[in-house]
């Protein structure tokens, strides 16, 4: 038998260490500045709005609103070909960051820029769970 | 703002054999090109003194190293900044500077790529990588891919202004046409606005004819000082304005999707060259999706934000029209190796001197070349003139 299709898996670095670990635990979090108060996301060592080093993780509600999406109908990688077509959205957290994640649970066809989605947590690896969202 | 006063010229440009080449190495076409746009120019490869180029995806690495050892030089000025597929238009303003401020005096730009060989169709995975380090790991596992990151600015912008799939069309259908007028092309067949509509769906609203090709090609361009460039074969292309800028690496950071850092290398160009829009004769925009030629024309201010749509409606970039663009063919029926920056100032070049043929746009002495790279992340304006 063929061995399972992968998908590409995020391997935990310094900067990004925490979110996964905290995502492990079915939690979304980001980082805000301490210096200048703004949240930003993809985590990173330093703050990409005043290049502070002093930034702390927060919890955040996982609501949030799709700012733009696509409907994927081409495999970029062999482990996506049994999921077409699927939605990869930008999507807006009511925090205040922005994140890329996909919206699931639901046809790719009701799928809305402004549609209010909630986060959901997907198992990708032993190791690692994936934020994704869902309709709210 | 001091212009670049003229003091540089683009004297040589070439493109290699292109479409599919599966017997010659990227290597081999950069270097071919590199020898033909010497030709152009009337210079040997003993007289390249600077080099800039970047070699896509694998073995690429070290570049300009890499490539200045495979052709036998040692230059006094070597670049291998890497912005995707803008770095070429980008290379004219460092090869510029370099030029002007004596610290070389021939400089050679120059491109390989074995896209479609390497990766055996159109169609064929991105990539079969499993584990990702760096930001990446952010937006890989979402299954994101380069026609994804452009789609999600292309939904943007038809949420925000209304922009359809047909206008988008206009641009792959008018791009068709000079094509059809171009014997390197390789999709000359002429198609309309249905087809594209009809075509297979890559990546809502992009459809697989509002994406660019993927071929195996080899470009150079050759430029030296003006005082040099009057006593070399053909009649030199002054380099007038030049901009480079980028606002993200990833899709999911761009600020604002609906704009490129055209709105920053376009100001710049234009300041420089000190022309205004209304000037420019034929407009060279790196298409790799009809969305990207889109957000570029409104970047660079030829009309207002949210008005590319009516823009580019009624076949206005298409021969015959009153906004040639995309001469050759671009990269959306021409060729396109990956990185398409440098055939936007080969042909421009071509266009200021004339030697178009069927598509030769009638007494065109400024043309503006625009690459954009990454994911909409960068770009390169150059505008440049008939002396």
């Amino acid at each position: 038998m063929a061995e399972k299709r992968s998908k590409p898996v995020p391997r935990p670095y310094q900067d990004t260490k925490a979110y996964w670990d905290a995502a492990k635990e079915k939690r979304l979090i980001f980082q805000r500045c301490l210096d200048c108060s703004k949240p930003q996301f993809y985590p990173r060592g330093v703050c990409s709005h005043c290049l502070g080093s002093r930034l702390e993780w927060l919890d955040s509600s996982g609501r949030g609103k799709v700012h733009t999406f696509t409907v994927s109908y081409r495999a970029p990688h062999p482990g996506f070909a049994d999921e077409l077509p699927f939605v990869i959205a930008i999507v807006d957290l009511e925090e205040g960051f922005r994140m890329m994640s996909n919206i699931v649970g639901c046809d790719p066809g009701i799928v809305r820029i402004d549609m209010p989605v909630k986060v959901v947590f997907e198992q990708l690896t032993p190791d690692i769970v994936l934020p994704k969202f869902s309709p709210a | 703002m001091e212009t670049l006063g003229r003091k540089t010229a683009i004297v040589g440009v070439a493109e290699s054999d292109i479409g599919r080449v599966p017997h010659k190495s990227k290597f081999q076409l950069s270097a071919e090109a590199s020898r033909l746009a010497l030709d152009d120019a009337g210079l040997s490869i003993k007289d390249v003194d600077g080099l800039f180029t970047i070699i896509s995806t694998q073995g690429g690495e070290h570049s300009s190293m890499l490539m200045a050892e495979y052709m036998g030089i040692r230059p006094r000025f070597t670049d291998s900044t890497s912005m995707g597929g803008s770095s070429f238009v980008a290379y004219v303003e460092h090869a510029a500077a370099a030029i002007n401020a004596g610290m070389c005096e021939v400089a050679l730009i120059c491109h390989g790529s074995t896209n479609i060989s390497d990766r055996g169709g159109r169609a064929g995975p991105v990539s079969s990588k499993t584990e990702v380090y760096g930001p990446m790991q952010f937006e890989d596992p979402y299954g994101i891919s380069i026609a994804s990151s452009y789609a999600l600015a292309a939904q943007r912008h038809m949420h925000e202004y209304g922009t359809t799939s047909e206008q988008l069309a206009e641009i792959a259908v008018a791009t068709r046409k000079w094509a059809s007028l171009n014997p390197k092309a390789l999709m000359r067949a002429p198609i309309t606005i249905e087809d594209v509509l009809n075509s297979r769906m890559v990546s809502s609203p992009l459809h697989v004819l509002d994406c660019c090709l993927v071929t195996d090609a080899g470009g150079a361009v050759v430029l030296t000082s003006m005082e040099r460039a009057r006593d070399l074969k053909k009649a030199p292309v002054a380099v007038l304005g030049t901009g480079e800028s980028h606002t993200h690496r990833m899709i999911s950071q761009m600020p604002d999707y609906t704009q490129t850092a055209a709105a920053i290398s376009g100001r710049l160009a234009f300041e420089r060259a000190g022309v205004s829009h209304k000037d420019i004769d034929v407009a060279e925009i790196y298409d790799s999706f009809t969305i990207t030629v889109l957000l570029t024309l409104e970047s660079l201010g030829f009309c207002k934000k949210g008005e590319g749509g009516p823009f580019v409606s009624g076949q206005r970039t298409a021969p015959g029209g009153d906004f040639p663009m995309n001469t050759q063919g671009g990269a959306l029926s021409y060729t396109h190796p990956g990185m398409f920056g440098i055939f936007t100032l080969i042909e421009a070049v071509r266009q200021l001197r004339g030697e178009c043929g069927p598509r030769q746009v009638k007494d065109a002495e400024l043309a503006l070349c625009n690459g954009t790279g990454g994911v909409l992340s960068s770009t390169g304006t150059v505008i440049l003139g008939r002396v």
